[in-house]
């Protein structure tokens, strides 16, 4: 996985929404075995102990669950893998209304808008 | 039990007073960072805590005992300055740590050196200043210690080798052992850190968790130093 992360919020909240990213959109399958913790946190430079909080984080939401000697696993749960998408798609949308009304837009016309945009792109190709 | 342990700790030099009743505890299983302007005292708390200064006042515990010969055993400790003999090739000095501490894992500085290009034939005074403060860190990252103290760590070297020093760091991590980095490279420690320390003018200023002070402030460790201690 690539790692990323901004300065203006807590490491360990970034590495729980990468590694929920990574579930939705499939780079890591369900039921997939994790890496070890040590291993992940090498391969994203940050902090085993900031890595462990993330991953335990993820398992009280249901997105990874861990056998106490075979290690970490991605949910087989599609639900909880739907549901989960379903609110990184409403974050999404959140900000990016916000950034709309900032610009000055109502909400009513966005959707004109999106269309304007979906049908010049289908030109273009 | 805190493996580094300080209580009104204070440390005069003539006029001067390096320290000022600091008071701290490290616990097992974390990487500090000690962070603070030049002159803040960091260098002189890791001295102390190596015996290698007497205290003024108060008093700092390794595992609960004063620094003497049994917590030398269990500290691996890089200093801000090079140390090492100057005449000797590294692999004598593999030879002297090996002899020196019990817990030194030759095997493990042997494969350091070599992922970093370094000449187990080459004398220490043959060395550019960036390889010498690499092979003074292989080394003490070669001992299994209960607390390392790393003086400036990643000052003197390039961007690939301090990723690979904290690449080690990382690997390294044992929950029993604690490391205390002291630097003012923030920006390049910050996501290996668990807590830190900010130490300015001989006091404690703030000691709290990386994610907190992100939590908190909204910003990272780094831009928060530079706005505690804007000039």
């Amino acid at each position: 996985m690539e790692w990323k992360f901004r300065s203006d919020l807590p490491i360990y909240s970034q590495l729980v929404d990468q590694i929920k990213l990574g579930i939705v959109s499939g780079s890591l399958l369900p039921g997939e075995r994790l890496m070890s913790v040590r291993d992940m946190a090498t391969e994203a430079g940050v902090n085993p102990n900031t890595m462990q909080r993330a991953l335990q984080e993820l398992e009280r939401d249901g997105m990874v669950y861990s056998q106490r000697t075979a290690g970490r696993f991605v949910t087989e749960n599609m639900q909880v893998i739907e549901r989960e998408k379903k609110k990184l798609a409403e974050e999404q949308i959140r900000s990016f209304l916000e950034a709309m009304k900032k610009l000055g837009y109502r909400q009513e016309e966005i959707p004109a808008l999106l269309k304007e945009k979906e049908e010049k792109e289908n030109g273009d190709s | 039990m805190a493996i580094l342990e300080c209580r009104d700790l204070s440390k005069r030099f003539g006029s001067v007073q390096a320290l000022d009743t600091v008071s701290l505890k490290i616990e097992p299983g974390r990487v500090v960072g000690l962070l603070g302007p030049n002159g803040s005292g960091k260098t002189t708390l890791l001295k102390l805590a190596n015996g290698l200064l007497t205290p003024t006042g108060g008093e700092i515990l390794i595992g609960g005992e004063a620094p003497g010969s049994a917590t030398h055993a269990a500290v691996s400790y890089l200093p801000d300055k090079p140390y090492l003999a100057e005449w000797m090739k590294v692999r004598q000095l593999l030879d002297f740590f090996s002899d020196f501490y019990a817990d030194f894992d030759r095997d493990k500085a042997t494969e350091m050196l070599l992922r970093l290009n370094i000449d187990e034939n080459m004398r220490i005074k043959e060395m550019s200043k960036g390889t010498r403060e690499k092979a003074q860190l292989i080394l003490v990252m070669s001992r299994r210690a209960m607390l390392y103290l790393l003086d400036e760590p990643i000052g003197g070297v390039d961007p690939a080798t301090r990723d690979y020093i904290l690449d080690t760091i990382i690997r390294n991590y044992n929950p029993e052992a604690a490391v205390v980095i002291s630097t003012h490279l923030i920006a390049d420690v910050e996501q290996v850190l668990d807590d830190v320390i900010f130490i300015n003018q001989g006091k404690i200023v703030l000691q709290s968790s990386v994610d907190a002070i992100r939590e908190e402030h909204g910003m990272s460790v780094d831009q928060y130093f530079r706005e505690v201690f804007r000039c």
